[in-house]
């Protein structure tokens, strides 16, 4: 029972004809692949950036971190990233993480909106009631500020 | 890390010495159970079908959990296995690719449960073994021997990091593509 692994794309017409060298256009930019950083989605990790490692089956990839234990993870509690990173089959703990350096990983997934909305969002999550009054203050100085603007600007398309 | 169902236990017991037999040959045995008690009782259950001796006139000597050496490193697993079905005894070999042994043992009798419909009880693992790659002989695990393996997900399970945030119904429909 070999399940179907890799994904081919749908059968062309007839008319248009593939040759061997071809590679079919498929749909998916980000695969799983050794040294794919993923993010856990689920569980006991949630939140933590790992690379996968290797590849146990069609369900599960073991699966690495500079901060934890090298284990394996089911798919489904992943969701891969953008980023790669250049390393050998289940390579070493310190490997691993020269590669992580080398890649910039960290200031990669950062810079990356999706890493900033986490950031902000843990930001948000982790405010004591001290912080939402100034926030208040400052989202209601803002907004002031805007109206003067709008305000302004109608006036000129008034007259 | 996970914990798993079963557990591999070494046993190793003997009959009771008698005035005919004063030093009865110890026999050991390795076998997955879920706890130590189950553990000497399909240890009984083993020996009564091989040698003439039942757990009342006989002793268990030393049981102890074997745990796995490398639990980091993936292996392929074989596991011949004699089973009960409605009709007979069959024997079966099956691959498995795991970090564990006791992992493969699980993924086998889940399998064994759900492709054959064949429980815990009537399943005898007769030898397990980890097979380099190169003899490996099922095409399902053969498909991830391959160092520059990639393949993309197909489907992105959208669900809530918590079972708290489970909601029976949702705002707007889910994006499922990856």
């Amino acid at each position: 029972n070999s399940s179907i692994l890799i994904p081919s794309p749908p059968l062309s017409s007839i008319s248009n004809t593939i040759t061997h060298k071809q590679t079919p256009k498929m749909p998916f930019k980000r695969y799983v692949e050794i040294g794919r950083v993923a993010l856990v989605n689920y569980g006991k990790d949630y939140g933590k950036l790992v690379v996968i490692v290797d590849v146990v089956d069609q369900n599960r990839a073991l699966v690495d971190a500079p901060d934890m234990v090298r284990g394996q993870m089911n798919f489904k509690r992943l969701t891969l990233t953008d980023i790669t990173i250049d390393i050998p089959r289940v390579p070493k703990k310190k490997t691993l993480i020269e590669a992580m350096e080398k890649a910039d990983v960290k200031n990669k997934w950062e810079s990356s909106s999706w890493g900033r909305k986490l950031i902000v969002q843990k930001r948000r999550a982790s405010l004591n009631d001290f912080d939402r009054f100034k926030l208040m203050l400052a989202k209601i100085k803002r907004s002031g500020v805007i109206k003067q603007e709008l305000a302004k600007l109608k006036k000129e398309n008034a007259s | 890390m996970v914990t798993f169902r079963f557990h591999q236990y070494q046993v190793v017991g003997r009959a009771l010495p008698t005035d005919s037999d004063e030093h009865p040959k110890i026999y050991r045995m390795k076998l997955w159970a879920t706890n130590e008690v189950r553990a000497k009782s399909k240890f009984w259950y083993f020996l009564r079908k091989l040698k003439k001796v039942k757990k009342s006139n006989g002793q268990v000597l030393a049981i102890n959990e074997i745990f796995e050496k490398n639990p980091t490193k993936i292996k392929n697993y074989g596991i011949w296995l004699r089973y009960q079905s409605r009709t007979g005894y069959h024997n079966m070999y099956k691959e498995y690719r795991d970090t564990t042994l006791n992992g493969a043992v699980e993924q086998m009798y889940t399998e064994m449960a759900s492709r054959h419909r064949v429980r815990f009880p009537c399943i005898q693992i007769i030898k397990t073994a980890t097979i380099p790659t190169k003899l490996c002989k099922r095409d399902n695990t053969k498909q991830f021997h391959n160092s520059k393996i990639k393949f993309p997900l197909m489907v992105k399970k959208v669900r809530p990091p918590t079972r708290k945030l489970k909601t029976t119904y949702k705002a707007s429909r889910p994006n499922l593509f990856m």
